[in-house]
């Protein structure tokens, strides 16, 4: 892969994070990480539909009118995100049900609107398709960070098996509940920002 | 041709949207054997936890074939009904019909110490969609077993509570006839429910329209199958 396209893959994992430094697609990300499982699904789900959307909206950018050029764009990400819902359904039916409407809000995902006018539109294919990853991945990284630790500290479990042993839990150690509900998510995602900006200076606006 | 022209611009849209018309139609139903599955195996999970049986997707249907032994349709009489399938049937569509047309099942969970137990299922309305769930009962048609609702759009945290165990097992040993041998069903109680009312629990606090969604669905759905119940109650089993 040329030197750019592997710029093209890492950016979005640090200094150009969608959640972190582009301040995209937050609500998803707050509503599906109670849990791991659930968040990798999602972050899957993202990466994909990102990076496909991507790819076919750029090899159709020369031949798309400008008139039409956003409903074009939502209805091949429109599209997308119902094949994989109806894949989630047929597959992984319990995290379906988990996930309800936010694989369908995937839709609404800023990122998404967001990588396709700004790469897509304007690059080649397989760039586009490489941005899409890297986009769906930093996502994916942030979101499963937010739902380990909310997960393992708000339900004393990871993918559903008990970590924390019975043993913490006689000597008074309790589940932090507070965890569990959506505004400790954007808490944690301030504190991920802060220690992001504290080793990046140069993400720190004037 | 002109990208910007109009002509191309019609022509482009209808050739999308044909093409991403049939690409969905070949997804879903490539995919539709997969998910109906899902929904029935579903389906037997919710059955089986009405009676306080826990089971995963992959155990389901074992799980379902060893302990529910009977399963029967009946007529809004009490009636026995030949020739349907109680599995296949759904109160959603039973409760469309006619009252001398509905179709109504029973299934019928012998337990591993051979105690029988007998499950209904139920269908409301909550706050934002329908609600629905089974109720089991002891052989004294009478003595709630077990209990499990869920919903489609109730309010995360609020009415959504109703498909928790906390909700749920609140229904333990309450009682649907009272002394006088009326149909009470199960009052869920603004407030909280006194500790020793057998008819009552409590509602869920902010969730008040879903709790009452669910007090009403009981009572009423417990109606249609009360002359069943108090026909085997009088023949004794």
């Amino acid at each position: 892969m040329a030197t750019n396209n592997i710029k093209v893959l890492t950016k979005p994992f640090n200094l150009e994070n969608p959640i972190t430094v582009q301040v995209l697609g937050i609500c998803s990300a707050l509503a599906v990480t109670v849990q791991l499982k659930p968040a990798i699904v999602m972050g899957l789900s993202v990466t994909v539909v990102t990076a496909f959307s991507n790819l076919i909206i750029s090899m159709l950018r020369n031949t798309i009118p400008n008139r039409i050029r956003i409903i074009v764009q939502l209805v091949v990400v429109a599209a997308l995100v119902i094949i994989v819902d109806q894949v989630l359904k047929a597959y992984v039916y319990d995290v379906s049900k988990k996930l309800s409407v936010f694989v369908g809000l995937i839709i609404t995902n800023c990122i998404l609107m967001g990588r396709l006018e700004a790469f897509a539109m304007v690059n080649k294919p397989w760039a586009s398709f490489v941005d899409g990853i890297g986009n769906g991945l930093g996502y994916s990284f942030i979101l499963i960070a937010l739902a380990f630790f909310r997960e393992l500290l708000g339900s004393g479990s990871l993918f559903g098996m008990k970590i924390i042993p019975q043993s913490f839990y006689d000597l008074g150690y309790q589940n932090n509940s507070l965890m569990i509900l959506p505004p400790m998510a954007l808490i944690l995602v301030g504190v991920i920002i802060w220690i992001q900006r504290s080793k990046n200076r140069s993400l720190i606006e004037e | 041709m002109n990208v910007e022209s109009n002509k191309y611009i019609f022509l482009y849209s209808i050739i999308m949207v044909v093409l991403v018309a049939v690409s969905l139609t070949i997804v879903a139903i490539k995919l539709k054997p997969a998910q109906e599955k899902n929904i029935r195996v579903e389906k037997m999970q919710n059955i089986l936890k009405s009676v306080n049986i826990l089971s995963a997707p992959s155990d389901a249907e074992d799980k379902y074939n060893q302990f529910i032994t009977e399963k029967y349709v009946i007529n809004s009489k009490g009636e026995m009904v030949e020739g349907k399938e109680a599995f296949e049937l759904d109160l959603a569509v039973e409760l469309k019909k006619e009252p001398d047309f509905r179709n109504l099942p029973v299934f019928v969970c012998t337990q591993e110490n051979g105690e029988r137990e007998f499950i209904v299922p139920l269908r409301g309305k909550g706050l934002w969609g329908p609600i629905w769930g089974y109720m089991s009962f002891k052989n004294d048609f009478n003595t709630v077993v077990g209990c499990m609702f869920d919903h489609k759009g109730e309010t995360p945290g609020l009415g959504a509570e109703i498909n928790t165990g906390v909700f749920q097992s609140q229904f333990f040993n309450k009682k649907i006839f009272n002394e006088s041998g009326n149909l009470t069903a199960i009052d869920i109680i603004k407030g909280g429910a006194a500790p020793d009312n057998i008819h009552g629990v409590d509602a869920i606090s902010g969730g008040t329209i879903t709790s009452k969604g669910v007090q009403y669905m009981v009572r009423d759905c417990l109606m249609l199958y009360e002359p069943f119940f108090k026909s085997k109650m009088a023949s004794g089993k």
